[in-house]
């Protein structure tokens, strides 16, 4: 089986923007907190690799502590949605057509029509910007997205032979859901994971831009670029490097998740061959 | 047709009746006092006790929830904290900025991506099509007040072809106004356009796949008529699905851009609402939103079940 080009760069980048992330925890160039106002607004240079900012704080220290923000968010945001997504798929799966299954999936429906944006930006207005409740805002929405990718996949598991054999063995829509269902839809979960981690790097970005998301001190990508809105016609270079970080942890965590998913669909890899 | 379009109807009702009390309950009842929430620690317990009294706030919970639908139903969206007038008066002056704005994005993005998705499925696995998926997969990369930012910088700050941002309003000309949307919309586009491009490439791939398009080759048809007078007017109908749910990503995608571009628009008041505590402002314009996008949504599954008979019975 040949692995398909975009799932190595994309694990490429995404495993370096985790790198950067972890070795921000033992190490960064200088320190984030400290303002040294008499570096301000320097050009990058031996000592600050990528520059200073307004306050003099080291552009690339910052960028290295603000992956870590962003990586941490889409983490648990993507974790809220599978922990609680994937049950639902599961059980609105084996209970097929019940009250049940129609209530699950409406509510889907329902969180799906809410626009994500405005109603993260809502939970935070009321309960104060934070980065946990960005994780929150950004979590919620992916509960649906993951229930209706796992009862998709889960539904047509069902109408086959070796899970028919499994309840002729007796054994009970629980158990045949996580012994026979769940590891044949985790392909899907991974592909959909991916997506999701770098919508959620996205989501974040946004929320942080517009105040919403992790406070001062901790450094983020989207408000390093909102505080570079400000300086843009003195300092343009202070908007390049966040934005560019973005890009390239979204880029990698896509081309990933389609490399992924070329690689376990085998209806795509026949179409290559 | 009639049947599906009545359940649909009915479950459009149901969504809103559920989205009011969901977005009730998350303002008005988890805050606590919501007047008291409003104007801050720092309130005079007069200043309180009168906002409560404008609020309605002495009712039961479900009184206070009937005179808010009920108000909204009769378009009376209560009156701003802030900006003293009421609400209905204030969407409909940032509606003017707004709907143009997400219509000019979802023009842009559909002109864009549609003969863009055409040409790559056309030249599939040609470098041009390599070339075209590369760059769309750097348009849904790129966050979109980024890329805003770098308009302004290369078309304001560089060539100052545009302004860096504000509205001069319509009546300053449809030209001017256009004008100062421009880069806003085109900032909303780009990301959209690349998710609508491969929409369109890959349902025309697979609709060239199909077995009638092979028929209309073997009578005579060359490759491009094919194309043309079969397999994209089929291939469109998942692209139009797209097309009306991103419009209300453009309305929601909004808030931030018209931020970055100081524009007077809905998603800007409604920050500005969050960020002053107008609740007011904020609850019925969460409720608007929300029922935008679910009437766009209702609107997209009709014309799509009118486009495919094969759909009504599916559900």
């Amino acid at each position: 089986m040949r692995v398909p080009a975009t799932l190595i760069a994309g694990a490429i980048l995404s495993t370096f923007f985790l790198v950067v992330a972890l070795a921000s925890f033992i190490w960064t160039p200088h320190d984030v907190a400290a303002l040294n106002i008499s570096d301000k607004l320097q050009a990058p240079s031996a000592t600050y690799w990528l520059g200073t900012d307004h306050f003099g704080r080291d552009t690339l220290s910052m960028l290295m502590v603000g992956a870590r923000t962003s990586l941490a968010v889409a983490i648990v945001a993507v974790g809220i949605g599978i922990v609680i997504g994937v049950p639902l798929g599961l059980v609105a799966a084996a209970t097929r057509g019940s009250l049940l299954d129609e209530i699950i999936m409406r509510g889907n429906d329902l969180v799906f029509a809410f626009p994500s944006l405005v109603i993260a930006i809502l939970i935070t207005a009321v309960f104060g910007p934070s980065a946990v409740n960005a994780i929150l805002a950004i979590g919620i929405f992916n509960i649906p997205v993951f229930a209706r990718v796992t009862r998709g996949g889960a539904l047509s598991l069902w109408t086959l032979d070796y899970i028919l054999a499994a309840r002729v063995a007796g054994k009970g829509k629980a158990r045949i859901s996580i012994e026979h269902v769940l590891p044949n839809i985790l392909n899907l979960l991974i592909v959909q994971g991916t997506i999701q981690f770098s919508l959620g790097i996205l989501a974040e970005a946004a929320l942080s831009y517009i105040g919403l998301g992790a406070q001062p001190p901790t450094p983020s990508w989207g408000r390093m670029l909102s505080e570079a809105q400000t300086m843009i016609y003195s300092a343009p270079r202070l908007a390049m490097w966040p934005g560019l970080a973005i890009v390239a942890m979204v880029l990698g965590l896509n081309l990933m998740g389609d490399g992924l998913r070329d690689l376990t669909d085998p209806r795509l890899r026949r179409e290559r061959g | 047709m009639l049947r599906f379009a009545l359940t649909r109807a009915l479950s459009l009702a149901l969504s809103l009746l559920v989205a009011s009390v969901v977005i009730f309950a998350v303002i008005e009842v988890i805050p606590g006092d919501p007047a008291a929430f409003m104007l801050g620690l720092n309130a005079s317990p007069e200043a309180v006790a009168a906002l409560r009294e404008q609020m309605g706030l002495d009712g039961t919970l479900f009184t206070r929830y009937l005179a808010w639908f009920g108000g909204m139903l009769t378009g009376d969206f209560g009156v701003s904290y802030t900006y003293k007038v009421p609400v209905a008066e204030l969407v409909a002056q940032r509606l003017q900025v707004s709907v143009p704005l997400a219509l000019y994005a979802l023009v842009l993005s559909t002109v864009i991506a549609i003969p863009v998705g055409v040409i790559a499925a056309a030249t599939r696995g040609s470098v041009g099509d390599y070339g075209i998926m590369g760059a769309t997969q750097l348009g849904i990369a790129v966050p979109n007040f980024w890329f805003a930012m770098l308009l302004v910088l290369v078309f304001a700050v560089t060539l100052r072809w545009f302004s860096a941002g504000g509205f001069p309003g319509w009546d300053a000309g449809l030209w001017v106004g256009m004008k100062a949307l421009t880069l806003p919309a085109v900032a909303l586009a780009l990301p959209q356009a690349s998710i609508l491009a491969r929409v369109m490439r890959s349902a025309l791939i697979e609709t060239l796949g199909q077995d009638y398009i092979r028929t209309a080759r073997a009578k005579g048809l060359t490759r491009r008529q094919a194309t043309v007078r079969h397999a994209l007017r089929n291939a469109l109908i998942p692209v139009l699905t797209i097309i009306g749910l991103q419009f209300s990503f453009l309305l929601a995608g909004a808030i931030i851009i018209e931020n970055v571009f100081y524009l007077p628009g809905l998603g800007r008041l409604i920050f500005q609402g969050i960020t002053q505590r107008d609740l007011i402002v904020v609850e019925s314009l969460v409720m608007l939103l929300v029922f935008a996008v679910i009437l766009v949504t209702f609107l997209v599954d009709i014309a799509y079940a009118a486009a495919d008979p094969r759909l009504r019975r599916k559900r």
